[in-house]
């Protein structure tokens, strides 16, 4: 049967399956329904690992007083009401310190500071009950650190 | 060629009954694979926000953004927090400079002055993905970029996602964004590197006042789920149906 509307079909035929030929090579084996229903479970399967595998960059206080290295400041931080605060808020992420070319970026400003002990008189938080200040009234033009000594903050220089 | 109409007939309702049959159905699975398809995880991670010890000092949305690569000063972030002031006149004032960012150190609300005595109720909301187990914007991913694990977080293939942005306007909580370096859609999935590892999430491990927590919910020993489990926590936005797993001590109908 010679018909002309029977080309384009072929053409048709063709593309649909070329699209076929290259969704073959172009997904992933691993892709597929993994554990959960098609709606909420249809993924590359080494996806996850590949998140699993980011890197880390906060390693806690542990890793700071483990290996023979900060225990004196540690021990004098756990003992003091700054005991709840992680080293690396004010530090910053060690990543992969010790590593000689690792500089970890120490906070000293008066705002990082002030991110608690800014006086905010509010009812139903505990931000009013912690030690606080002014800022517009308390020593102004002196960085925290000049006077508290972070690690162990009843302590004063004068 | 002649054909009655019975065998017409015959013949058009098989066929659309084969063509309605999906591929998939023939599908057999082995023993092993139908097993491990209904088998449940050990592990399905929930979260704790515990508002009322919340202080707004926001070093858990700093942990965040520099644990998770977000870029610093984009606008965009995993994790903020909500500061709720609310006056004895009934308003409610809320603001999020830079997402809680760099705390709450100024007592004025979006440029407007509150006076301590006209103060009903304040308090600080941390904000995350709540990791439903029923995500909306896992439903509407059109390529399959988003989606579930076992232990119920919700990832996004950055290699697979095409960055059309569905699944941002499907979440109900706001809490994806597009990623302005990876120009695809990224969200919160409670540092899956690290609690994988054993770790606890970055905001969790840089939050001093225990107003951030996880917990295992198929763990009955576990102190956080011992919490959910007995005492009286609510959800973002119930009526949505996705069954948020973010849940919250002390959350005030003024939340949204």
């Amino acid at each position: 049967m010679k018909w002309h509307v029977l080309r384009p079909l072929w053409v048709a035929i063709g593309l649909v399956g070329t699209i076929f030929v290259a969704r073959a090579f172009m997904v992933p084996d691993d892709f597929g329904v993994h554990g959960q229903n098609f709606t909420y479970g249809y993924h590359r399967l080494s996806n996850i690992q590949e998140w699993k595998d980011f890197p880390v960059k906060y390693q806690g206080r542990e890793t700071c007083g483990s290996a023979d290295c900060h225990e004196t400041n540690l021990a004098l931080l756990d003992s003091s009401t700054h005991e709840t605060v992680e080293c690396e808020n004010c530090h910053g992420p060690s990543i992969d310190h010790p590593d000689p070319n690792e500089f970890l970026p120490l906070d000293k400003t008066r705002e990082l500071c002030l991110r608690c002990h800014a006086f905010l008189e509010y009812p139903n938080s505990d931000r009013g009950e912690l030690m606080s200040i002014v800022d517009r009234t308390h020593k102004r033009r002196y960085e925290c650190v000049e006077c508290h000594n972070p690690h162990d903050p009843k302590e004063y220089y004068e | 060629m002649s054909c009655s109409r019975r065998d017409f007939l015959k013949e058009a309702v098989g066929g659309t009954l084969v063509s309605t049959l999906p591929l998939s159905a023939f599908v057999l699975l082995t023993t092993d694979e139908a097993k491990a398809a209904i088998a449940d995880s050990k592990v399905r991670w929930a979260f704790l926000v515990d508002t009322t010890k919340c202080v707004g000092c926001g070093l858990c949305v700093k942990a965040c953004k520099i644990e998770n690569e977000i870029p610093y000063d984009a606008a965009v972030t995993r994790t903020w927090v909500e500061r709720y002031v609310i006056t004895k006149d009934g308003e409610t004032h809320i603001d999020s400079p830079n997402g809680g960012r760099d705390g709450f150190i100024d007592d004025k609300i979006r440029d407007e002055e509150i006076e301590p005595e006209d103060i009903a109720k304040a308090f600080f909301v941390p904000k995350l993905c709540n990791q439903c187990d029923n995500p909306a914007c896992v439903q509407v991913c059109p390529v399959g970029a988003t989606y579930q694990t076992n232990d119920g977080i919700v990832l996004i293939d950055r290699d697979w996602c095409i960055g059309c942005g569905y699944c941002i306007m499907a979440c109900p909580y706001g809490v994806r964004f597009f990623h302005p370096e990876h120009k695809v859609a990224d969200k919160c999935n409670f540092c899956y590197h690290r609690i994988s590892k054993g770790m606890q999430p970055a905001c969790v491990e840089c939050c001093s006042f225990g107003a951030r927590r996880l917990a295992n919910l198929r763990d009955p020993d576990d102190p956080v789920t011992k919490i959910i489990t007995t005492e009286r926590v609510a959800v973002l936005k119930d009526e949505y149906g996705t069954k948020p797993h973010v849940f919250y001590l002390g959350l005030d109908a003024n939340v949204r």
